[in-house]
């Protein structure tokens, strides 16, 4: 028997009979700061996981280091609190061995863009199948208001006391060029939109990103409020195409095209919120799965001994 | 095979010197050991003549090692392979060479001071002058390239030289055609069929050359198989890790390409989706050992590896592993070090790293393989305990192993195959990931936990139940418990049984790859009345109980390793032992030259440490 057989098939697993509730959801009390956007990333996943109703023991929340990388052990589902910049080949290593489970992972914008930023790269491109939400707050706030992959240039810091000089990272660019499959951007501020964002990558068969602006109330307070309508500012939402031959529908964005999605993420900030890009692309879970299948296939169900004995008898 | 032109006499070239012109055939030689040195460059194929003569003498129940280099550049360059076969034991690859085949003159100028006095240089004559005043040596010279070129038809390309070289021994040691022809059949025949009938060509134009007239002809005393004794197998010892992991049960990992480590990954690359498995070579050597992380974080075995410059890369993660508690294998192929050192050389300089690398006090066991065939055995060894005690487990191979090729009795893999499984099953409320009372047993994401709180796997200080804490009763709580499993793990650990008298003047004391050196030098000792013993170490962290009464019974305990003295005198694993034991009448013997202990070496040092010591026997 190999390893395989003893795990369910798929993460098609059939809902379980007791509703999942946000009570046998939460955990700990999150140790983020009053009025912190995490909070409400975190109550839009249980909205999410409660809505989808998931088997309770096949969630899985993993995540680096950061404030918002805590966000595991404020889930009370199987999670694994990993070290900086890593959480995506670790959940990786998760999804590509266990396809029953459903891999969520959180981070923040150094875990992900910056320390991480190689790793991302290389989830997106290998397809892997699961849903990373990047909490990007253009600050380092778990060591308290250094500047981060994301800070704008003259944002003052304490390690740019003169300002920030470097130019900041665009992550829908960069995820787009690097071949993630499902490319998003929202607001912390915007609950509804969150939620259906979250929706649309737990659907996606794929690599799929939510970059999602969550203020530091402590270090970058009001880094956000140009795309808060409560603030004055303006949330301004891709316009999907909608398929209907209509004369509007010209106009309107086409998710799966990639250039447009790049002349799309490059507006000038705050930018637009909604799916930049949505694909579907064989995951390297399907792929390898794919492999997997055919090798044992020509092994005619022989067992594990009987496959490792013929290989010693090679070597007689 | 049929159309091969068997035993056709090929003209000998005139300008061939020592050629003489007696065509009586010289008489044979019966004898048990032999060390041939094949000396050319890397793309020449003598990598594949000493690996058809590896698994023949395998399958006559001989005794097989070998010992090659591989230059460090991308193509080209000089490049040895040395085997060693003999009727009896054979626990080195060997300090001279009885025979030298030189492909090129500068094969014969580097290696003919490996020759021993009175040994033959077979060299092509083609490519080779030799120094025949010299006469030390019996020169044989044949023209390999041209004759190969004639067997073959097509140019002076040096495709199939190895194989006709191969013929030559063939004939010179009275080999079993039949079983070589099988082996290159099996090696071949899966190919073009021009591939198999030009290599045994070029095979019977090596084998029908009247070498016989030159030189005295040879025969191995046939091997006795012990009774019972199962047939043997031949491999390196690269493969032999990677099969050994398949036998343990293991069948995920992550790697990145380093040398000497990547074989295993090629290996299991390609192995293990047979067995519903599944290894993924990432970006870098954060993310592969990340990556296997995760795998162990999903309820697997998992495995990464690497040599020198990659653990390095790898450690804070394994620091994690020791934290958070995971089943994860982590195979270090060592070289010479530090930086990018001496890649494609043997040093044992990463044992410190092995057992400390990192920062905090992270706990993990490390074992080191002692042969090709403890290669396979300790993997699964590693396999075992990282499950059992739910730790990262370190082994630590060599280059040296890692391309010596050895022919070991076959495993019994009925009684050793493991089959992996993954317990799901649902757990009491009241689970934890981490009790205090007894060793950590993950619950694998997908076991349910009903009205229970869920585990937490971290690397931060954690109760028992995973979640953070600055508590201090708790980091010194949770630093025990991480340590005490390796004591516990300690005493299920056996002694190492004593290669000789357990009471004498000195014992050497090992680890890894220079096992049989050792044996052998413990063994030429005794011939002239020295009193040697030696212990040889596999479990390096944690140590089994009770080595201290072992060193009591001799004077002198020399510690023989392949790294550096340090600023204080004593080699890595030297020093851990005088740390543990506090005897000073542990000393060391050490060398950094990026190449195997020779047997001679381990007596001139052995002695010369003992003067230094001003000590008499």
């Amino acid at each position: 028997m190999s390893a395989e057989t003893t795990i369910p098939a798929s993460s098609q697993t059939p809902a379980q009979p007791d509703k999942l509730t946000k009570k046998a959801l939460t955990a700990d009390h999150p140790t983020w700061c009053p009025g912190c956007g995490d909070f409400a990333v975190l109550s839009s996943f249980y909205k999410v996981l409660e809505k989808k109703n998931l088997p309770h023991e096949n969630i899985v929340t993993l995540a680096g280091i950061g404030c918002s990388s805590r966000f595991p052990y404020f889930v009370n589902g199987h999670g694994a609190h990993f070290i900086h910049g890593r959480a995506v080949p670790f959940s990786s290593g998760v999804s590509l061995s266990r396809p029953d489970l459903h891999v969520f992972v959180f981070g923040g914008d150094g875990d992900g863009y910056s320390i991480g930023g190689n790793h991302l790269d290389h989830g997106a491109r290998k397809n892997i199948k699961l849903m990373y939400v990047i909490m990007d707050n253009f600050v380092y706030g778990l060591t308290k208001k250094q500047t981060s992959p994301t800070s704008p240039i003259g944002y003052k810091s304490k390690t740019d006391p003169t300002g920030a000089i470097d130019r900041p990272v665009n992550p829908i660019k960069k995820l787009i060029s690097n071949g993630a499959t499902f490319i998003a951007r929202t607001h912390a501020t915007n609950p509804a939109h969150m939620i259906q964002m979250m929706e649309r990558g737990m659907e996606h068969n794929g690599f799929a990103v939510i970059e999602c602006l969550s203020e530091c109330v402590e270090f970058y307070p009001g880094a956000f409020d140009a795309a808060n309508p409560r603030k004055g500012g303006a949330f301004n939402l891709i316009d999907e195409k909608k398929w209907d031959g209509t004369a509007e529908d010209e106009a309107r964005h086409d998710v799966t095209d990639e250039v447009a999605a790049f002349k799309l993420a490059n507006e000038p900030f705050p930018g637009l919120f909604g799916v930049f890009f949505d694909v579907d692309r064989p995951t390297k879970n399907q792929l390898e799965k794919k492999w997997i299948d055919s090798s044992r296939e020509k092994l005619a169900g022989k067992s594990d001994l009987d496959i490792l004995q013929s290989t010693f008898d090679r070597m007689k | 095979m049929n159309n091969a032109p068997v035993g056709a006499p090929t003209t000998p070239s005139s300008s061939l010197p020592v050629v003489s012109d007696d065509r009586a055939e010289k008489r044979q030689q019966l004898i048990n050991d032999a060390v041939i040195r094949l000396a050319g460059n890397s793309q020449d194929g003598i990598q594949a003549i000493g690996g058809f003569l590896a698994r023949l003498a395998g399958r006559s129940a001989q005794e097989v090692m070998t010992y090659m280099t591989i230059p460090s550049t991308i193509s080209g360059g000089p490049s040895i392979f040395q085997v060693r076969i003999g009727s009896g034991e054979v626990l080195s690859a060997g300090d001279e060479a009885d025979f030298l085949v030189a492909f090129y003159q500068h094969s014969y100028k580097d290696h003919i001071s490996f020759l021993k006095k009175g040994g033959i240089v077979l060299y092509d004559s083609d490519h080779v002058q030799p120094d025949l005043a010299d006469k030390n040596y019996i020169y044989v010279g044949v023209p390999m390239t041209g004759l190969t070129v004639e067997a073959l038809g097509g140019t002076a390309k040096d495709k199939g030289k190895n194989i006709f070289v191969l013929g030559l021994l063939a004939k010179i040691f009275d080999l079993d055609v039949t079983k070589l022809e099988k082996l290159m059949t099996e090696r071949f025949g899966k190919k073009d069929t021009s591939v198999l009938n030009n290599a045994l060509m070029a095979f019977h134009a090596g084998y029908a050359f009247p070498v016989g007239n030159i030189i005295d002809l040879y025969k191995f005393e046939s091997a006795e198989a012990r009774p019972g004794a199962r047939a043997q197998v031949t491999m390196d010892g690269n493969q032999a890790i990677a099969y050994g992991l398949l036998a343990g049960g293991v069948r995920y990992g992550a790697a990145y390409p380093i040398t000497p480590w990547t074989t295993i990954m090629e290996t299991l690359r390609s192995e293990l989706p047979k067995y519903g498995g599944l290894f993924v070579q990432c970006e870098d050597e954060l993310a592969s050992v990340s990556m296997a992380l995760g795998f162990a974080f999903a309820g697997h075995t998992a495995i990464t590896g690497s040599s020198g410059p990659g653990i390095s890369l790898k450690t804070e993660a394994i620091g994690w592993a020791s934290m958070a508690e995971m089943p994860l294998i982590v195979v270090n192929i060592q070289r010479g070090g530090p930086s990018t050192g001496l890649p494609t050389n043997v040093e044992q300089s990463d044992l410190n790293q092995a057992i400390f690398g990192g920062h905090g006090d992270s706990p993990r066991v490390v074992l080191a393989p002692q042969s090709v065939e403890d290669c396979f055995y300790i993997a699964i060894e590693a396999a075992r305990i990282a499950r059992k005690y739910s730790t990262p487990v370190f082994i630590l191979s060599d280059a040296s192993l890692a391309t010596r090729i050895e022919a070991f009795e076959e495993p019994n893999l009925k009684e050793l195959m493991i089959n992996p499984k993954i317990d799901l099953s649902p757990r009491e409320p009241n689970f934890k990931p981490y009790p205090l009372e007894k060793i950590t047993q993950h619950a694998p994401p997908g076991s349910k936990i009903p009205e229970g709180q869920y585990p937490l796997i971290t690397g931060l200080e954690h109760d028992e139940l995973g979640h953070p804490t600055g508590s201090p009763k708790l980091h010194l709580a949770m630093t025990a418990k991480r340590r005490n499993k390796l004591r516990v793990l300690a005493e299920e650990i056996p002694v190492p049984e004593v290669y000789g008298p357990s009471e004498g003047n000195i014992l050497l004391v090992g680890w890894g790859s220079t096992y049989g050196p050792i044996r052998e030098a413990v063994d030429k000792s005794r011939a002239t009345g020295d009193s040697v013993s030696s212990i040889h170490l596999r479990h390096i962290h944690p140590l089994p109980n009770g080595l201290e009464k072992v060193f009591e019974g001799f004077n002198h305990v020399l510690v023989v390793e392949m790294n550096d003295e340090g600023v204080y005198g004593y080699g890595q694993l030297a020093s851990i032992l005088r740390a543990r034991y506090c005897n000073p009448k542990i000393q060391s013997v050490t060398k950094t030259d990026g190449l195997n202990y020779k047997v001679r070496e381990i007596l001139d040092r052995t002695k010369a440490s003992l003067e230094t010591a001003l000590i008499k026997r």
